[in-house]
């Protein structure tokens, strides 16, 4: 049975992704998971500097999910490839760097760097952190902006090339649209859903930043029809997320149409997740005679469900 | 490196309408864990709630040849979480990660050890007192509460030899008032010539109390901070604490992997 799926030139080994935001810079989780036996892990977002992110609290759990607003507290693209980079790369993970920027000029910038660093197997280009005023939700946006941004960094690295997208859009294809147009290898989606929780007794937000992004199995329906749109939009692979807890769910994504799959959230839950969901993918696939997890991507029977019975 | 079981609940005793203690199967982490270290739970497999949640391990529960065969965990009832470990029926499981985090660094004779808990703030001082009775320490705990009725395992901690000063907030047992009054009096009359470690956990504000006073009497202070928190690995960010780094400088520092217990004098509290 083959679990690989090819994301451009990038082949994972199998179709699951650790979510940028979620597993720190990997090596929070060496001791626990074997690195190697990802697909791929997606490390934590970087800019040029240092930044501290949001006061506490920032986060909240919801019915079955959980608001966030940690304001891409991070340690710096120079300090991630001189401290966090060779660990990665000695336990052999597949690194997929989140990149952020407040101009563009600083997107270019880290791509740049990362481009020089040994280990970086692909650039996920974070264009939809609702966070932060100043970070790259200007260019996620607006059509224009992702498109502008997305064609800078594409100058500036042959590193497959995957801007991450923002649901908080009225129309999520359109904009991979632009990032395919302006050169992307894939897209992924989605980024979490713009939200708001009150503590009614103190009658104040329930995190600091008072708005957050949501994220859980709360989010996944939405998240699997903006796959699924964004399938029908464009002809490069898109990497699907949104509340995957278990591999059926990571299997939905791919049947609306994604190549790989992030997940997050439930990592917060069950650090140990990997193995399951790889052993989940693997008994569905013999369970439906399939040979290659690849051909389960956009397989969807849209022609009978349309039909009604 | 953490494990994460499937905990048998072998016993859950309520303490009081809000409190409870739960006997959790799960020797392997029992047995590796250290004062001060800490558990993710998660009370069923369902997806609301969905996130686990962090407790001190309380104690760890011996058989007669001293094999670790279960830890347990002081809860209270605040949330629907801590309302199903309040409810949770012995036989049914209880996904538990751990251990977790940095304990606390126990002192050595002839330092002497002053632990100061405020409420649920209690739990990681029952492993914290075996362990200093161990090295034949010298301690007391200074335990506050909102009334006589939540004060828990006084026998326990006596029998140990600790020392007992209570406080509670309607004067129904103890002095009346907060915990920090008497330990403030206590740090005071006390040479500065002898050595003394205090360890502190419970609410925000008794934590930022007892470290003003400790920094006030020039007393080291270890604090057990109790944040929100996601994931308990350094994976989400969600549980930092403002700490003045070594260059001086403010960062937000994750208290599942740089504590929970940290130097109280380098905390910026608010």
């Amino acid at each position: 049975m083959d679990l690989a799926v090819a994301i451009g030139s990038l082949t994972l080994k199998n179709p699951f992704i650790a979510a940028s935001g979620c597993f720190g810079y990997g090596v929070e989780y060496a001791e626990a998971v074997d690195l190697s036996s990802l697909g791929g892990v997606a490390v934590k977002g970087l800019f040029l500097a240092e930044r501290e992110g949001h006061p506490a609290p920032r986060i909240v759990e919801t019915p079955a999910g959980m608001l966030n607003a940690i304001g891409l507290q991070g340690i710096g693209v120079r300090r991630f490839v001189d401290e966090k980079l060779p660990e990665l790369r000695a336990r052999r993970a597949t690194v997929i760097v989140n990149v952020c920027g407040t101009t563009l000029d600083e997107y270019v910038e880290v791509s740049r760097i990362l481009s020089d660093a040994e280990g970086v197997a692909a650039i996920e280009l974070n264009i939809s952190c609702p966070n932060i005023k100043e970070g790259g939700i200007q260019f996620g946006c607006s059509l224009n902006g992702t498109y502008d941004v997305v064609s800078a960094v594409r100058k500036a690295t042959t590193l497959p090339l995957i801007p991450k997208l923002t649901p908080n859009v009225t129309d999520v294809s359109s904009f991979a649209r632009a990032a395919e147009d302006a050169g992307a290898d894939a897209v992924s989606l989605v980024n979490t859903f713009l939200a708001m929780v009150i503590d009614t007794e103190t009658r104040r937000p329930k995190i600091s930043n008072v708005v957050g992004g949501l994220s859980g199995p709360a989010i996944r329906p939405i998240a699997v029809r903006m796959v699924w749109e964004c399938r029908q939009a464009v002809k490069i692979p898109i990497v699907g997320m949104g509340g995957i807890v278990e591999a059926r769910d990571a299997i939905e994504f791919m049947l609306a149409g994604a190549t790989a799959v992030q997940v997050g959230t439930a990592n917060f839950v069950d650090p140990f997740i990997w193995p399951k969901l790889v052993d989940g993918l693997s008994d569905y696939l013999r369970r439906h005679r399939i040979a290659r997890a690849a051909d389960l991507v956009g397989a969807l029977d849209s022609d009978s469900a349309l039909a009604g019975p | 490196m953490p494990i994460d079981v499937a905990a048998e609940v072998i016993a859950n005793r309520a303490l009081s309408v809000d409190y409870n203690v739960l006997t959790l199967g799960a020797p392997t982490i029992a047995a590796s864990c250290a004062p001060g270290q800490f558990v993710m739970v998660k009370s069923s497999s369902r997806r609301d709630p969905l996130l686990r949640r962090p407790f001190s391990v309380f104690e760890v529960v011996r058989d007669s040849s001293g094999a670790a065969t279960a830890l347990t965990i002081l809860s209270k009832r605040i949330g629907v979480s801590t309302r199903e470990l309040y409810e949770a029926k012995p036989g049914q499981t209880i996904a538990t990660l751990g251990p977790l985090g940095r304990p606390f660094t126990v002192v050595e004779p002839p330092t002497e050890a002053w632990m100061v808990a405020g409420g649920v703030g209690l739990a990681p001082f029952a492993t914290l007192a075996e362990a200093l009775a161990a090295k034949r320490v010298k301690s007391a705990l200074f335990y506050g509460a909102r009334s006589g009725a939540e004060l828990f395992y006084l026998d326990f901690f006596a029998a140990l030899g600790v020392e007992l000063v209570l406080t509670t907030e309607d004067g129904s047992r103890g002095e009346k008032g907060r915990v920090v009054t008497p330990l403030d009096r206590r740090l005071g009359g006390r040479p500065p010539s002898s050595p003394l470690m205090l360890y502190a956990c419970g609410p925000e504000r008794m934590l930022a109390a007892a470290a003003r006073t400790a920094a006030t009497h020039g007393r080291p202070c270890q604090v057990s901070v109790e944040r929100i928190m996601g994931c308990g690995m350094g994976g989400c960010y969600s549980c930092v604490v403002p700490m003045r780094g070594d260059d001086g400088k403010f960062h937000h520092v994750r208290s599942c992997l740089a504590g929970p217990v940290l130097a109280a004098d380098q905390i910026l509290w608010t």
